[in-house]
C-alpha cells in the first residue's frame, strides 16, 4: 500500500510537470468571458447560464484529461520501457496499477477542486452573493470527480491488453454507453425473447451507469441534491472501480513486456 | 554448502508469431545453469542469442513457457525477493521529467530506508558514476552514456545481493567502462554476485570467474573462462622490422602493419625462421605465444550456428 503511494505521488508529479494543469488557464479564460457576457445580456438567468456551462467544461476538460492520461498511464510506461527498472524493485504490478490510477485520480481532484473554485468566483461575481444552495454545485462537482475515477479505471484496463488508440476508442464507447444505460434499463424487457431479456438485463448492470452522476440541472436551478443519491453514487464508484481494477491487475500481472 | 544465487531449471520462452499466434519462435531453449555465491559471472553471446530474454525471465518482466528459475533460493516471481537484486535493464530509460536524484530517490523510497538514508545514498551513487555535476538536470536531458550511468546506480542504490546487468558496458566512453569494471569488482570484494551479460569478451575474460556462452537460445558452454577455451598453443608470432629491401620467401605470408611485419609460425619452425629474417637483415622487435582466445571460441560456435540454420532454411524450402 506504501508502495502504491510512492508511485500515486510520482504520476502527480509527471502531471504536474508535463503542465497538464494549464488546462486551468483555459477554464479561467471561459469562465471570465462567460460572467462578463452573462452580466451584459441577461437579467435572471444568470445563475443558470454559468452554472451549465462551467460545470459542462469541468466534465469535458476531466473528460479529456482521464481518457487521454488514463489510457496513457501504463502503455507509455511500457513503450518508453520506464517499467522495467521499478518492476525490478520490491513492488508488485497490482501495487503499481494501483498507483497509477490513485495518482491520476489525486491529479483530476486537484484540477476539478480548483475549477470549482474558479466556478464559485465566477457565480459570486454574477450574482453578488453566494447562498446555501449553491453548495449543491459543488455536489455536482464531486459527482463529476466520481465519474472520472470510473472513466480512469476503464481506460486502465484496456490499457492493459489492447492498444492505446484501441483502448481510448473502448473507453470512449462505453462512457457513451454508459449514459444510455437508464434507457436499456427502461426497456420492455417483457416482450422479448427471454435469451435476449437477460442478455439486456446483464448489459445494462454490466455498463457503467451514468446517468445518476448527472445532476447538472438541479444544480443550474439550486434544487438539493439527496444524501442518499451521494450515498449511492459514491458507493457505485467505489465497488465498480474495484471490479475494474481488479480485472486489470489481474490481465496485467501476466502480460509480457515487451 | 549454500544456496547457488542464482538457479535456472530448463528454462525455455517462445514467443508466438504469425497469423492467430499459432506458430512459435523459441528464444531460449531448455536453459539450465548456476550461478554460484560471489562469483562474476559473464554471459556472452551474439545478437539475438537469448541473453535479455533470460534475464527478463529472472526478473519476472517476461514469463517463461516452461522451466523456473530461483534467486537466493527463492522462486522468481516472489517480489519481495526483489530487495536484495538489483538490475541494470538493456538500454535503460528513466521517466525524462526527473533529475538523476530524482528518479534514484524515487527508487529508494521502494526499498525501507529513512530519508536521510535515502539521500546519502543517493549521494554516493551519483558520485559513484560520475554524475554528481548532472545531478539537477531532467533526464530528458541526458546522453545515451550518461542514462546508462543512472542505470547502473540505481541498480546499486539499495546495497542487493545479487547484480543483474543487461550490458552494463553499452554506450559507454572508456572512461565510463573502465569504472563499471571497476564497480563490478568492487561489488565482488564486498561478496555480491554478479552476472551480466556482454559482448566485450575481454571484459568477460578478465572480470569473471565464470562465463556462459550462449548462441542461438542455447547454453553452449559454462566454465572458467581459461578452462572453457582449449588453451593448447596455436603457434608463435614474431613482429619484426626490416633494416634494408629484402625478398626472402617467408615475407610473402608476414602482414605489414606501418613499418612492422607480423608472421605466424608453428612452434617447431620458429628458429629456422628466426635465422632466416636475421639473414634478411631483420630486427626482432618481439616474439609471443598465439593462444586460442574466448573470441575463437566464440566464433567457432556462431560460425558452427550460422552454417547449421542455413541448413535448415534450406531444407525448409
Ligand atoms: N517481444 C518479443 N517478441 C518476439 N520475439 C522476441 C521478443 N523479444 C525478443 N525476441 C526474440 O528473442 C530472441 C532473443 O532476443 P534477446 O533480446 O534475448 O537477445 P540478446 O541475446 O539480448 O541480443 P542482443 O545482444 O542483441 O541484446 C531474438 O531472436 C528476438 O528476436
Ligand atoms: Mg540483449
Amino acid at each position: 500500500m506504501r508502495r502504491a503511494g510512492v508511485v500515486a505521488l510520482n504520476t502527480f508529479r509527471e502531471a504536474v510537470r508535463d503542465r497538464v494543469l494549464y488546462n486551468l488557464v483555459f477554464f479561467a479564460l471561459l469562465m471570465i468571458a462567460a460572467s462578463v457576457a452573462v452580466g451584459q445580456i441577461s437579467i435572471g438567468i444568470e445563475q443558470t447560464v454559468i452554472v451549465s456551462l462551467g460545470l459542462s467544461a469541468i466534465s469535458v476538460i476531466g473528460l479529456l484529461i482521464s481518457i487521454f492520461l488514463g489510457v496513457a498511464l501504463v502503455s507509455k510506461e511500457m513503450d518508453k520501457r520506464t517499467l522495467y527498472a521499478l518492476l525490478a524493485k520490491p513492488v508488485r504490478r497490482s501495487e503499481f496499477l494501483l498507483g497509477k490510477f490513485a495518482g491520476l485520480v489525486l491529479t483530476l481532484a486537484v484540477n476539478t477542486a480548483a475549477m470549482a473554485l474558479g466556478l464559485l468566483l465566477a457565480m459570486l461575481y454574477v450574482k453578488h452573493s453566494l447562498e446555501r444552495s449553491d453548495t449543491v454545485v459543488l455536489v455536482a462537482v464531486y459527482f463529476i470527480l466520481l465519474k472520472l475515477a470510473l472513466i480512469v479505471a476503464l481506460a486502465l484496463l484496456f490499457s492493459c491488453f489492447t492498444t492505446p488508440l484501441l483502448a481510448i476508442l473502448f473507453t470512449v464507447g462505453l462512457y457513451i454507453a454508459g449514459l444510455y444505460v437508464q434507457e436499456l434499463r427502461n426497456l420492455p424487457i417483457e416482450v422479448m425473447s427471454p435469451p435476449m431479456s437477460a442478455f439486456t438485463k446483464w448489459l445494462s448492470y454490466l455498463l457503467p451507469n451514468f446517468e445518476n452522476f448527472n445532476v447538472m440541472a438541479m444544480a443550474a436551478h439550486g434544487r438539493v441534491v439527496p444524501g442518499a443519491l451521494i450515498l449511492q453514487n459514491t458507493l457505485y464508484t467505489v465497488v465498480y472501480c474495484t471490479i475494474v481494477l481488479t480485472a486489470a491487475a489481474a490481465v496485467f500481472s501476466r502480460r509480457n513486456l515487451k | 554448502m549454500p544456496d547457488p544465487a542464482i538457479e535456472i531449471e530448463n528454462l525455455t520462452k517462445e514467443y508466438p508469431f504469425g497469423f492467430l499466434h499459432l506458430k512459435k519462435r523459441t528464444s531460449l531453449e531448455g536453459l539450465s545453469m548456476q550461478v554460484e555465491m560471489g562469483d562474476v559471472f559473464g554471459f556472452i553471446g551474439p545478437n539475438g542469442a537469448g541473453k535479455s530474454t533470460t534475464i527478463k525471465l529472472l526478473m519476472g518482466l517476461i514469463f517463461p513457457t516452461a522451466g523456473s528459475a530461483r534467486i537466493l533460493g527463492k522462486p522468481i516471481s516472489d517480489v519481495e525477493m526483489h530487495r536484495d537484486i538489483g538490475y541494470l535493464p538493456e538500454q535503460p530509460y528513466f521517466y525524462d521529467y526527473l533529475t538523476a536524484a530524482e528518479v534514484l530517490d524515487y527508487f529508494a523510497r521502494f526499498h525501507d530506508l529513512t530519508a536521510a538514508d535515502r539521500k546519502d545514498r543517493v549521494d554516493r551513487m551519483l558520485k559513484k558514476v560520475g554524475l554528481e555535476t548532472a545531478r539537477k538536470i531532467q533526464l530528458r536531458k541526458y546522453s545515451k552514456g550518461m542514462l546508462q550511468r543512472v542505470g547502473l546506480a540505481q541498480a546499486i542504490l539499495h546495497d542487493p545481493k545479487v547484480v543483474i546487468l543487461d550490458e552494463p558496458m553499452s554506450g559507454l566512453d572508456p572512461v565510463g567502462r573502465r569504472e563499471v569494471r571497476d564497480i563490478i569488482l568492487e561489488l565482488k570484494k564486498d561478496g555480491k554476485t554478479v552476472m551480466f551479460s556482454t559482448h566485450i569478451l575481454s571484459d568477460a575474460e578478465t572480470l569473471c570467474d565464470r562465463v556462459g556462452v550462449i548462441v542461438g537460445g542455447k547454453l553452449r558452454g559454462v566454465g572458467a573462462p581459461g578452462t572453457l577455451v582449449d588453451m593448447k598453443t596455436l603457434g608463435m608470432e614474431i613482429l619484426f622490422e626490416l633494416t634494408k629491401p629484402s625478398n626472402v620467401p617467408l615475407l610473402s605470408s608476414a602482414t605489414r602493419t606501418g613499418e612492422c611485419y607480423r608472421l605466424q609460425v608453428p612452434e617447431q619452425e620458429l628458429y629456422g625462421a628466426i635465422e632466416q629474417l636475421r639473414g634478411a637483415g631483420a630486427r626482432i622487435l618481439s616474439v609471443s605465444q598465439v593462444k586460442a582466445t574466448l573470441e575463437e571460441f566464440f566464433m567457432n560456435l556462431v560460425e558452427a550456428d550460422r552454417a547449421q540454420g542455413a541448413a535448415v532454411e534450406v531444407s525448409e524450402q
